[in-house]
């Protein structure tokens, strides 16, 4: 089973989020960092959910990770609906977080838990990229 | 019982400012919350019941309670509008005087001068999961792959929760899908987010439920078989910061608050009522629930051990969700019919547990691949 190309949907861009975005844009996966506490946040926003501080500073990630969990799910909806088979996935990035994502450039049939994978940014064209991760070679 | 005294307030805020076209309406529920924390000399360690209407943040006070951080016991999105938080300091006192809680958070925030955010999701998470598919039968299948990596669970001990399920059916008239099934056919049906196939997969239907509750003088006079309220316990479960841990269930804590407050064991439990959007919901959960150990719920679904009226924990003897009905997605109330039916002695004949006099019933609400609402009730017969 091979890939086919996924399609790029825009995401929600809040002024809380757009550092994140712009990040993506210029090929850097931008993880907010507490600047109390210093734990590394997941999902981006502007409020530390360990010690309830509102400042936090962008820190990059070296976009390395691996498998956490996936699944090749073949009922698309919306932006979705006409890709036959696509792979949702939590990556636990080496700095800790586990996000989610999807898993391109890759033979579905071949993924696993546990399996290395490195970023990708896939443009939306609307001042955003979709970071996704393909297999680390 | 009543409120009168049980309660106090001892904090309070209102945000300062009037324009905030560059706030979110989740950062603005942050700020007022430590406003008003700050204000009573606690912090948000110190809050275990959360009550907002949380309008437009996706699944309400869920997805704030993500957002925030917060370990509940207890949480609120009644939206009656404009009153919203009155009701909510209503029933956060009730909630303290009744245990449920010590320390409850009420907010308010919104950006009523619009600054283009009108009809657009407030949801927090929604930028960071949205854009990549996941359709809700894709977060559970992202819970199964993992238990099974950890645990060793199979796709033939899931498709063992749908045969118990089917088994039931059959003997229930109303059902969606009323035909046994095997395992074997379970496995054979297509695959729609692997490892789920679709017969591990509840049904789609229209319809609806409803209970009355009453205190004990109203009960007194009523003609037909009470079923008594013995405990409660709720928890959200969220993605905690980055560490989100698809192998367990809010039912971890709900659970055992339920099991607490009812004075009873879950091997006392004779009937349960497993929430079962899909077969993995019903897995994780019998284990966090304390039926078996985490990690043995594969095992312990074998040899027919849902099967009324001889399995270790008859389970869904109307056929759940997974066969007879899941109203407009939302299962938890069939869960506490089908229970309301066996502590009666009204299930269907043929898997009515014998002398049913505790019976428990388990919600799960949102995904359990992300942020969920867990509940569980234990109801006992009318003399239990």
């Amino acid at each position: 089973m091979s890939e086919v190309s996924l399609p790029a949907p825009v995401p929600a861009i809040t002024p809380e989020t757009k550092p994140f975005w712009e990040g993506t844009t210029q090929g850097k996966l931008l993880l907010p960092r507490c600047d109390n506490c210093g734990q590394l946040i997941w999902y981006p926003r502007g409020f530390c959910p360990e010690c309830g501080s509102l400042h936090l500073s962008w820190t990059q990630a070296s976009g390395r990770g691996s498998i956490y969990s996936f699944t090749i799910n073949r009922r698309g909806q919306g932006d979705y609906r006409d890709v036959d088979a696509y792979a949702l996935a939590y990556v636990e990035l080496e700095e800790g977080p586990r996000i989610l994502t999807n898993i391109v450039d890759c033979d579905l049939a071949s993924l696993a838990i546990g399996q290395p994978v490195e970023v990708v940014f896939h443009d939306t064209g609307q001042g955003a990229a979709l970071p996704r991760f393909r297999p680390r070679r | 019982m009543s409120i009168k005294g049980k309660a106090f307030i001892v904090g309070a805020y209102e945000h300062p400012e009037r324009r905030l076209p560059d706030k979110s309406v989740a950062q603005i529920h942050a700020e007022v919350a430590l406003g008003a924390l700050a204000d009573a000399g606690l912090s948000l360690k110190d809050v275990d019941g959360f009550f907002s209407d949380a309008a437009g943040m996706g699944l309400g006070a869920l997805s704030m309670a993500d957002y925030l951080g917060l370990k509940l016991s207890t949480m609120d999105s009644t939206d009656t509008g404009g009153s919203s938080y009155l009701c909510h300091v209503g029933h956060a006192a009730t909630a303290i005087a009744e245990g449920k809680c010590h320390v409850a958070l009420v907010t308010l925030a919104g950006k009523g001068r619009g600054a283009g955010g009108r009809g657009v999701s407030e949801a927090p998470e929604v930028g960071f999961e949205a854009p990549y598919g996941p359709v809700v039968v894709a977060w559970y299948a992202l819970a199964a792959r993992r238990h099974m990596h950890e645990f060793g669970t199979t796709s033939a001990q899931l498709a063992e929760i749908k045969v118990a399920a089917a088994h039931h059916a059959q003997y229930n008239p109303r059902a969606f899908l009323p035909t046994p099934v095997s395992v074997e056919e379970v496995l054979a049906s297509p695959l729609v987010a692997d490892p789920l196939h679709r017969l591990d997969c509840c049904v789609i239907t229209d319809g609806g439920g409803a209970v009355v509750l009453v205190s004990p003088e109203v009960a007194r006079d009523l003609k037909r078989r009470k079923v008594k309220i013995l405990g409660h316990g709720e928890a959200p479960k969220h993605t905690m910061n980055g560490h989100v841990d698809l192998t367990y269930t809010g039912a971890r804590w709900s659970g055992p608050r339920a099991f607490e407050e009812a004075g009873v064991k879950p091997s006392d439990i004779q009937y349960a009522s497993i929430y079962d959007s899909f077969t993995i919901t019903v897995l994780e959960t019998i284990e966090d629930l304390g039926f078996c150990e985490k990690g043995q719920g594969g095992r312990f679904v074998l040899d027919g051990g849902l099967q009324s009226p001889h399995g270790k924990l008859p389970f869904n003897t109307d056929g759940g969700g997974l066969c007879n009905n899941h109203p407009a997605n939302r299962g938890g109330m069939t869960k506490i019919l089908e229970a309301v039916r066996q502590l009666r002695g009204e299930a269907n004949p043929e898997v009515q547990v014998p002398n049913c006099e505790l019976a428990l019933a388990h919600g799960t609400g949102g995904s359990i691949g992300s942020r969920m609402g867990s509940a569980t009730l234990i109801l006992g017969s009318e003399d239990a």
